[in-house]
C-alpha cells in the first residue's frame, strides 16, 4: 500500500439498512450494521480478495463499491474522485470503468437475450462504438473468455453453468474496465468447473492489467487468486495482508480460527494446521457485541474486548501494510490457550 | 398480532376516508343537477334553492363532504326530509330515506348469495384441487384442469340464462330465484337462493381448483415435505399436516378478495336472477342520480373488501409463524 | 468396504435407477454397487448430476415411483428396499435409516415448531406420548449442543441459525437411533466454521451410536476430514473406490485425478494456473458412449482403439479398491505421477 494513488480508495465505508417496526406508528428503530467503518485501498491492476462467513458485509461491500448500493457514511474515491454519492450522470463515466460479476450464472442473464446482446448491452447504454462495430467487438470478447464466436446468436439456456459464467465475464470486460468486482464468481459451479472459470478471470486480470475485488468465502480460492487479502467479520476488516503474510502469518485470532476450519483434500498424518474449532455462531449484526466484535467467539477475549474496539492497525511483528484489530494478537507458532467453553447464546 | 390488526385497522379507515372523497368529487364533477331532478315539474327557484339546502348540496364541495363525514359519526338532520341518525351515510335523493336503512333491508340477501355459493366453490372446487394434484399428470388431474380451464372461461350471464331456461322453466328441477329471509323459513331460502349459487360457483369454483392444485403440486415438490417422508411419515399425513398447510395461505388470500367482492354486490347475478341486493341498488342508484346511496353502497363494498383483507392478513399469520413471529 | 462374501449392513447391488421424463429416459444411475458397515462412514463424491443425491433417496424409497424404473439389489441388514412395500419403508425411514438434506431452512417444516417435528418422529415409530416426545426432542436438541434446550424446543426454524437449524436437523434424523444416516450434502450451505462444528459432532454422534453414515458431498476436503472408504461418481456410474487414503493418495482414475489437481489449496503453489478438467458434466438424458468420462479426458487417447468411447470401462474391485479405466496400472502410474507437482 505504499502507491499513494490507488485506483480504488474507500474511508470509513459504513452501510446501514435501517429495521422499522414500533407502535403504532412505524419508524426506523434499528439497523444492520452490515459494513461499518472499511478502509481499504485496490491499485491499479491488483487483484484484492474479500473473505469471511455469510454475514459479514463482504457482498455488500462489493455492491457499495459499484454504487448498486447507496452508502450510509464514508469515502469512496475512484482514481482520486469522490464518487460516495455521485449522481446517475457523474457515475456514467466510472460506471463503465467499474464492473460487476455475479454470483448466480443463471438468474444474472436474461434468458430472453441472445449472447450477442447480453454482451453489447453495456455498449449499447453507454453508447460505445468500437472500430469494426460492436459486433466484431463482441465476437472478440467471446474469443477472450473461452467461447466460440460462431455462438452470437444463441440464448443462455443453450449454455453450461461454466459457460454462462464466461458470458458474464465477456459483458463485464465490454466496456474495458479499469475494475471488476467480482461476488462469489465461481460458487454457484461444479467443482471440476471452478478452475476453470477461476484461470479465465486471472488470465483477464494478467493480460488486460484490471484490478479486482474479488468476493468469496472458499479462503483456497480467494488465496490462488489475490495479492492481498482482507478478512471480514460482522461489517468489519479484521485483517489485511499480503496473500502470503496472511496466509502464512495471520494475526487475528478470526483469521487463524477460519484458516484451521477448511478441509484439506490431504490424509497427511500430521495436519499443517492447529485445529481450533470457534463455539457457535456469528452473532447478528442488528445488535454487534460491543467493543471487538469477535470477542463473542473468541477464545482470547478479556474485558479489554468488550469495551474497546480494536483498531486495525500495524501490530508489532506484522510487515508493512499487514493489518490486524485485534488487542491479543496472535503470534507466530503459539498454540491458543484452551478454549473458554462460552455460550453462543450470549452473544446473540 | 394485537398491534397488527390495530395498525391495519387504522389503515383501512384511512382508506374508507379517501374512497369516499374520491366518490364524492367524482360524482360532482358529472354535469348533473341532482336538486333539479329531484324538485319536480312545478319548479321554481325558490324551491329549488330550498331542495339544494334540504339535500345538503347548496354550499360549496368540501362543506359538504365535512357535512357528509358529520353525518356518519353524529348523525344528520335533512330539514323538511326527516333526520338521519349516526351513523348516517346520507338521505337518499330518490326514496327519501336514509341510505344506510335501504343498504341494510338489501344487504341480507347479498351475505346470503355470497356465503352460500362460497361454501359450493370452496367444496367443489378445493377438493377437484386436491385430487388434481394428488393424481397429478394422470387422468383425474387432466379431466379437472380442463373443468376448471371452462369453467372459468363461462359467463354468469351465459350460464345463469341458460341455466334457468333448462333448470327451471324446461325440466323444473329448481325453483325460480327468489329471496325469502333466513329467519323466517330456512328451507325456503336455500331453494330459492340454490340456482344462484351453483351458477355462482361455476365461475369461481375453477379458480379454486387451479389455485387449489397448483398450490399442493408446489408445496409437495418443497423440501420439507421430501424430510417429513424421510422421518417415515405416510404419504396422507405428509399431504395434510404439511402440505395442505402450505397451500392454505393463498388460498384464504383469494378467498377473502372474493368475499369482499361478493358482498360488496354481485351486480351482474343479482340482475340476472332479479334478486334485490346490494349490486342491484348500486345500479339503479347510478340511474337515479342518487349520490348518496351511491355513495352509501360504494362504502359498504369498499368496507366488506377492506375488512375481508385485514381477516385474510390475519389468517395468514395464525398459519404461517414466519409472518407471525417476524 | 470388505470383500463382498460376508453380508455387510448396508449393500448395494448393481442399482440402476432411470427416470422418464418428456425429453425421454434418465439413466441417474447405472450400475452402482457398495457395501457399508455399521460405525463406518462411506463418502460419495461427485458433481451435479452425478447421480449421488439420487442413489440415496432411492435407498430410502423416496423417489417418484410412478416415473421411476429401479434394477438391482439394496439391501438393509438383509432386508432387500427395492421390493419393499410402502408400509415397511414407512417403518424403515426416521426409525432404522434416517437422512439429514443440505438445506435445513428448506428442509424443517416453517409451520411447525423445532420440539414438535423432532417428537413426530419419535412418536410414529416408538408410540411416545406427547410429553415423552417433547422430553425425547429435548434431549436430542442438548446432545447436538443446541443451548437452553427446554426453551429452543418450542421454537420454529426461522427463529434458529444456520448452524442450530442443521443441528436440529441431525437432532430429528438421530431421535430414534438409527442404524444407517444418509447425510446429502449436509455441510454444503454452511460456512466453514460452523461445518467444522458440525463435522465434528457427526463424528462425536456416530463413535457413540455406532451409526453407519452415507456422507454424499462434492468437496474431497470434506470427504478427507469424514470418511473411511471414498466412492466417486461420474455420470451416474462409480469410477474409482477404495479407502479414503488410497483415493486421495493414489487416485487411480482420470477423473479423481482431475478433481484433485483442480482444487486450489491453502499451501500450494499460486503462480501457476489451476490445471481444470475440461468441458462440462455430462447430461444424463444423452451419456457419452463409452466411458462417460472420455470426451473430457486428457487420456482418452492414449487407449489404443478409440476403446473409451466404445466399450464401458469396467469397475474392477480387489479388497474394496477398485477404477472404472482403460488404461493400464502401468500407464496410470506413469501418467498421474506429476500429480503431486501439480497439486495446488
Amino acid at each position: 500500500m505504499s502507491n499513494t494513488n490507488p485506483l480504488l480508495d474507500v474511508t470509513g465505508l459504513t452501510k446501514h439498512f435501517p429495521v422499522k417496526g414500533g407502535f403504532p406508528i412505524r419508524r426506523t428503530v434499528g439497523a444492520v450494521q452490515a459494513v461499518d467503518g472499511l478502509d481499504f485501498q485496490v491499485n491499479e491492476g491488483e487483484a484484492l480478495g474479500l473473505v469471511g462467513e455469510s454475514g459479514c458485509g463482504k457482498s455488500t461491500t462489493g455492491r457499495l463499491i459499484t454504487r448498486l448500493l447507496e452508502p450510509t457514511g464514508g469515502k469512496i474515491s475512484y482514481r482520486g474522485q469522490d464518487i460516495t454519492h455521485a449522481g446517475r450522470k457523474e457515475l456514467a463515466p466510472v460506471r463503465s470503468e467499474i464492473q460487476m460479476i455475479f454470483q448466480d450464472p443463471y438468474a444474472s442473464l436474461n434468458p430472453r437475450q441472445t449472447v450477442g446482446k447480453i454482451i453489447s448491452g453495456p455498449m449499447e447504454i453507454n453508447d460505445i462504438n468500437p472500430e469494426g462495430g460492436r459486433e466484431k467487438r463482441v465476437r472478440e470478447l467471446l474469443e477472450i473468455v473461452g467461447l466460440n464466436p460462431e455462438h452470437y446468436n444463441r440464448f443462455p439456456h443453450e449454455f453450461s453453468g461454466g459457460q454462462r459464467q464466461r458470458i458474464g465475464v465477456a459483458r463485464a470486460l465490454a466496456l474495458e474496465p479499469k475494475l471488476i468486482v467480482a461476488d462469489e464468481p465461481v460458487s454457484a459451479l461444479d467443482v471440476s468447473i471452478q478452475a476453470q472459470v477461476v484461470n479465465l478471470l486471472q488470465k483477464v486480470q494478467q493480460e488486460l492489467g484490471i484490478a479486482f475485488v474479488f468476493i468469496a468465502h472458499d479462503l483456497a480460492v480467494v488465496r490462488h487468486f489475490s495479492q492481498r487479502v482482507a478478512v471480514m467479520y460482522l461489517g468489519k476488516i479484521v485483517e489485511i495482508a499480503d496473500r502470503d503474510d496472511l496466509y502464512g502469518n495471520p494475526r487475528h485470532p478470526y483469521t487463524k480460527a477460519l484458516l484451521s476450519a477448511v478441509p484439506e483434500a490431504t490424509v497427511d498424518e500430521t495436519p499443517a494446521r492447529e485445529r481450533i474449532r470457534l463455539q457457535g455462531d456469528v452473532p447478528s449484526p442488528l445488535n454487534p457485541p460491543s467493543g471487538c466484535r469477535f470477542r463473542t467467539r473468541c477464545w482470547k477475549a478479556t474485558e479489554k474486548c468488550a469495551t474497546e474496539a480494536p483498531p486495525l492497525v500495524q501490530v508489532e511483528g506484522n510487515k508493512p501494510g499487514h493489518l490486524t484489530a485485534c488487542h491479543y494478537p496472535e503470534t507466530e507458532g503459539t498454540i491458543p490457550a484452551p478454549r473458554l467453553s462460552k455460550d453462543p447464546q450470549a452473544a446473540a | 398480532m394485537f398491534r397488527f390488526l390495530v395498525r391495519r385497522v387504522i389503515g383501512a379507515l384511512v382508506i374508507l376516508l379517501i374512497i369516499s372523497a374520491v366518490t364524492f368529487s367524482l360524482y360532482y364533477a358529472l354535469p348533473r343537477d341532482p336538486a333539479r331532478m329531484a324538485c319536480g315539474k312545478v319548479c321554481t327557484p325558490e324551491l329549488l334553492a330550498q331542495v339544494r339546502h334540504n339535500l345538503g348540496i347548496a354550499d360549496p364541495l368540501p362543506v359538504q363532504y365535512w357535512h357528509w363525514l358529520q353525518g356518519v359519526f353524529v348523525g344528520r338532520d335533512y330539514g323538511g326530509l326527516g333526520n338521519c341518525n349516526a351513523p348516517c351515510l346520507g338521505f337518499s335523493f330518490t326514496n327519501r330515506e336514509p341510505v344506510l336503512g335501504t343498504i341494510m333491508d338489501r344487504l341480507p340477501l347479498t351475505i346470503s348469495l355470497a356465503l352460500g355459493a362460497s361454501v359450493f366453490f370452496l367444496i367443489i372446487g378445493v377438493g377437484t384441487g386436491m385430487i388434481a394434484a394428488v393424481k397429478q399428470g394422470r387422468a383425474a388431474d387432466k379431466i379437472a384442469s380442463s373443468f376448471s380451464l371452462l369453467g372459468s372461461s363461462l359467463q354468469i350471464y351465459f350460464v345463469g340464462y341458460i341455466a334457468m331456461y333448462f333448470l327451471v322453466q324446461q325440466l323444473g328441477l329448481l325453483e325460480q330465484p327468489s329471496y325469502t329471509p333466513f329467519t323466517e323459513n330456512p328451507a325456503k331460502w336455500a331453494a330459492g337462493l340454490l340456482l344462484p349459487w351453483l351458477v355462482l360457483s361455476i365461475i369461481f369454483t375453477a379458480n379454486y381448483t387451479r389455485m387449489t392444485r397448483s398450490q399442493l403440486v408446489e408445496q409437495l415438490s418443497e423440501d420439507y415435505v421430501r424430510t417429513a417422508r424421510a422421518k417415515g411419515m405416510s404419504r396422507r399425513s405428509v399431504f395434510f399436516r404439511f402440505a395442505w398447510r402450505g397451500a392454505m395461505g393463498p388460498i384464504v388470500t383469494i378467498f377473502g378478495i372474493d368475499m369482499g367482492t361478493l358482498i360488496g354486490g354481485a351486480i351482474i347475478t343479482e340482475s340476472v336472477f332479479s334478486l334485490q341486493g346490494l349490486g342491484r341498488l348500486a345500479l339503479t342508484a347510478v340511474d337515479a342520480n342518487d349520490l348518496p346511496m351511491l355513495l352509501g353502497v360504494t362504502m359498504v363494498a369498499a368496507g366488506a373488501i377492506v375488512f375481508a383483507n385485514i381477516i385474510v392478513d390475519a389468517v395468514y399469520a395464525l398459519i404461517d409463524p414466519r409472518i407471525r413471529l417476524a | 468396504m470388505t470383500s463382498t462374501d460376508q453380508q455387510a449392513f448396508l449393500s448395494v447391488r448393481d442399482l440402476k435407477v432411470h427416470f422418464s421424463t418428456e425429453d425421454g429416459i434418465v439413466k441417474a444411475v447405472d450400475g452402482l454397487s457398495f457395501d457399508l458397515e455399521k460405525g463406518k462412514t462411506l463418502g460419495i463424491v461427485g458433481e451435479s448430476g452425478s447421480g449421488k443425491s439420487v442413489t440415496n433417496l432411492t435407498i430410502l424409497g423416496l423417489h417418484d415411483r410412478h416415473r421411476t424404473a429401479i434394477d438391482g439389489e439394496i439391501l438393509l441388514d438383509g432386508k432387500e428396499l427395492t421390493t419393499a412395500r410402502e408400509s415397511e419403508l414407512e417403518k424403515l425411514r426416521g426409525n432404522k435409516m434416517a437422512m439429514i438434506f443440505q438445506d435445513a431452512l428448506a428442509s424443517l417444516s416453517p409451520y411447525h415448531t423445532i420440539g414438535k417435528q423432532i417428537g413426530e418422529t419419535y412418536r410414529k415409530h416408538t408410540g411416545a406420548s406427547k410429553s415423552e416426545a417433547r422430553k425425547r426432542a429435548i434431549e436430542m436438541l442438548r446432545r447436538v449442543g443446541i443451548p437452553q434446550p427446554d426453551m429452543r424446543v418450542d421454537d420454529y426454524p426461522h427463529q434458529f441459525s444456520g448452524g442450530m437449524r442443521q443441528r436440529a436437523m441431525i437432532a430429528m434424523a438421530l431421535v430414534c437411533d438409527p442404524e444407517l444416516l444418509i447425510a446429502d450434502e449436509p455441510t454444503t450451505a454452511l460456512d466453514v466454521t460452523v461445518q467444522a462444528q458440525i463435522m465434528d459432532l457427526l463424528k462425536d454422534l456416530q463413535q457413540e451410536f455406532g451409526t453407519a453414515i452415507v456422507f454424499i458431498t462434492h468437496d474431497l476436503g470434506v470427504i478427507a476430514d469424514i470418511a473411511d472408504d471414498v466412492l466417486v461418481m461420474y455420470g451416474g456410474r462409480c469410477v474409482e473406490r477404495g479407502t479414503k487414503e488410497e483415493v486421495l493418495r493414489t487416485p487411480q482414475h482420470p477423473y479423481t485425478v482431475g478433481l484433485l489437481s483442480s482444487m486450489p489449496s491453502l499451501d500450494g503453489p499460486v503462480d501457476v494456473p489451476l490445471s481444470p478438467i475440461p468441458g462440462s458434466p455430462p447430461s444424463l438424458l444423452n451419456p457419452p458412449s463409452g466411458c462417460r468420462f472420455h470426451p473430457r479426458c486428457t487420456f482418452a487417447e492414449k487407449v489404443p482403439g478409440g476403446l473409451c468411447s466404445t466399450e464401458r470401462p469396467l469397475l474392477k474391485v480387489e479388497a474394496g479398491r477398485g477404477s472404472a479405466c482403460h488404461l493400464t496400472l502401468d500407464q496410470r502410474q506413469e501418467f498421474f505421477a506429476d500429480l503431486a507437482a501439480t497439486r495446488h
